[in-house]
């Protein structure tokens, strides 16, 4: 068992890089279940998932198990950074959706 | 009438609506679920099918339909929309003189929970422990009014708009006191509650309203007065299927199971035949399933990625435009959602400092 707590550091009982549960703080399911998403979408991954361990305590731990002997850690990086395009890319697309729509109105009012 | 969609397609796109449970709920397009189907994360196939479309714009609503996209997504972004936007909002209230039957508590909590029309990005989070505030995270209004009788009422009258005056506060008797340099900074930008109808307090002639409010940036997490949206849902796309043709008194009573507008009864030599109009318009109610001849003529489904979103908003959406002095004129709240969750997942990929030499690879590309 493997754990990854951003405060407490590493606590890891075997040496299987792998299995691996992060602890993050301060995240809820707004993060968790998105990135779950994002590094369940990957092909390395065999097992994602994440809890909320006590809803007083803003924390969750994520789990990823992968194969192929591919550090966890790793898919984990990818999903981060593609979540991170994704959002990128609808907030592009929104602004553009919203100054056509606004130009559109425009013409209909001239 | 329309074809069947293969089933192994119907199970990847689209949540089934049965008489008593909803199949498909969950989305399976994961790689390896599906032989023969790639479903690894690819950008620009998302690119490719994503698309977002305006169907209505104005002053206190937004809606528009996400098209292509995962519900996890679709729901991070509503929960941000309503947790993580900030505000400004009335925290503080100084309670100089309140003559009125509204006690000290509810007014402060009434005037908390009044939207505030200013810019929250054009100020700063108060920092722990101040308690005064300073020019760059605080707003000040002041509400002071005192109610009389009015001199020129007729004697017999017993309509109180005549009697008194100022006998109602409304939230537009809410001034801004502007400390510092803000009056210079925020000169055009008339800083005060976005409606100013809202009743706050009744008063009679001798009684009187003496407060000082300030007003800090928050975000809904801390309290709901801090959520810049009313409400922010979201639904999937409703897709009706008929199965077979539907003549006559059936098709009437076919098109009275759904919302208006949805089915609609054409002659067609003769004879009248059900048609699916407008899908998007039905409500889901399920009625038809409860009629054994219609059941099976209707197939009830959703589109699994291709989401109808309604954001009623607090503040006024176009305000911001006139606010905003920077390259990005059209930024809303809605946008800055997308905005927080990557600056959010940015400042995951830091890696935590006290970690196994695994973990810096993290630290090689930071977002």
């Amino acid at each position: 068992m493997v754990f990854i707590d951003s405060r407490k550091g590493v606590q890891a009982d075997g040496t299987d890089e792998g299995c691996v549960t992060f602890v993050l703080h301060e995240e809820d399911h707004t993060l968790g279940n998105s990135l779950r998403y994002m590094v369940m979408k990957s092909l390395d991954v065999d097992f994602c998932g994440y809890s909320i361990t006590h809803p007083s305590e803003s924390k969750i731990n994520f789990r990823i198990q992968t194969r192929g002997g591919v550090p966890a850690v790793e898919p984990l990086r990818r999903g981060l950074n593609e979540l991170s395009d994704v959002c990128q890319h609808v907030l592009n697309t929104f602004q553009r959706s919203v100054s056509e729509f606004r130009s559109q109105q425009e013409d209909v009012m001239d | 009438m329309a074809a069947t969609m293969s089933n192994v397609d119907e199970i990847r796109n689209r949540v089934i609506l049965g008489e008593f449970d909803i199949k498909n709920v969950h989305t399976t397009d994961y790689p390896g679920n599906y032989p023969g189907y790639d479903d690894t994360w690819n950008l620009q196939k998302f690119q490719k099918n994503f698309r977002i479309d305006v169907v209505q714009m104005d002053e206190t609503s937004l809606e528009f339909d996400m098209v292509g996209i995962d519900a996890a997504l679709a729901n991070a972004f509503r929960r941000i929309l309503l947790a993580e936007v900030p505000t400004m909002a009335v925290e503080k209230v100084l309670i100089y003189n309140n003559t009125s039957i509204i006690q000290d508590e509810i007014l402060a909590h009434r005037l908390g929970l009044i939207p505030i029309k200013a810019d929250p990005r054009l100020f700063e989070y108060r920092s722990a422990g101040d308690e005064e505030g300073t020019e760059i995270d605080t707003i000040q209004l002041q509400l002071k009014i005192k109610c009389t009788r009015n001199p020129r009422a007729t004697k017999d009258s017993a309509d109180p708009r005549e009697l008194y005056l100022n006998h109602m506060v409304y939230s537009k008797d809410m001034k801004w006191a502007p400390i510092g340099n803000q009056a210079d900074v925020f000169a055009d930008a008339n800083i005060g509650p976005v409606h100013g109808d809202i009743l706050l307090a009744q008063l009679r002639p001798g009684q009187e309203l003496d407060i000082v409010m300030h007003c800090v940036k928050g975000i809904g997490q801390d309290h709901a007065k801090f959520s810049p949206v009313a409400t922010a849902s979201y639904r999937l796309l409703p897709e009706i299927t008929l199965m077979e043709t539907v003549e006559g008194e059936k098709a009437e009573r076919l098109k009275r199971c759904f919302s208006p507008g949805v089915i609609e009864v054409e002659n067609h030599g003769g004879k009248v035949v059900a048609k699916v109009v407008n899908s998007r318009l039905d409500t889901c109610s399920r009625e038809v399933l409860r009629h054994d001849d219609l059941k099976n003529a209707v197939k009830l489904a959703r589109v699994r990625d291709h989401f109808i979103c309604r954001y009623p908003v607090n503040l006024d959406i176009t305000m911001f435009r006139e606010f905003v002095k920077s390259t990005s004129p059209d930024l809303n709240p809605i946008e800055r959602v997308w905005d927080l969750l990557d600056r959010r997942v940015r400042a995951r990929a830091i890696p935590p400092q006290k970690c196994l030499g695994t973990c810096r690879c993290l630290c090689g590309r930071v977002g």
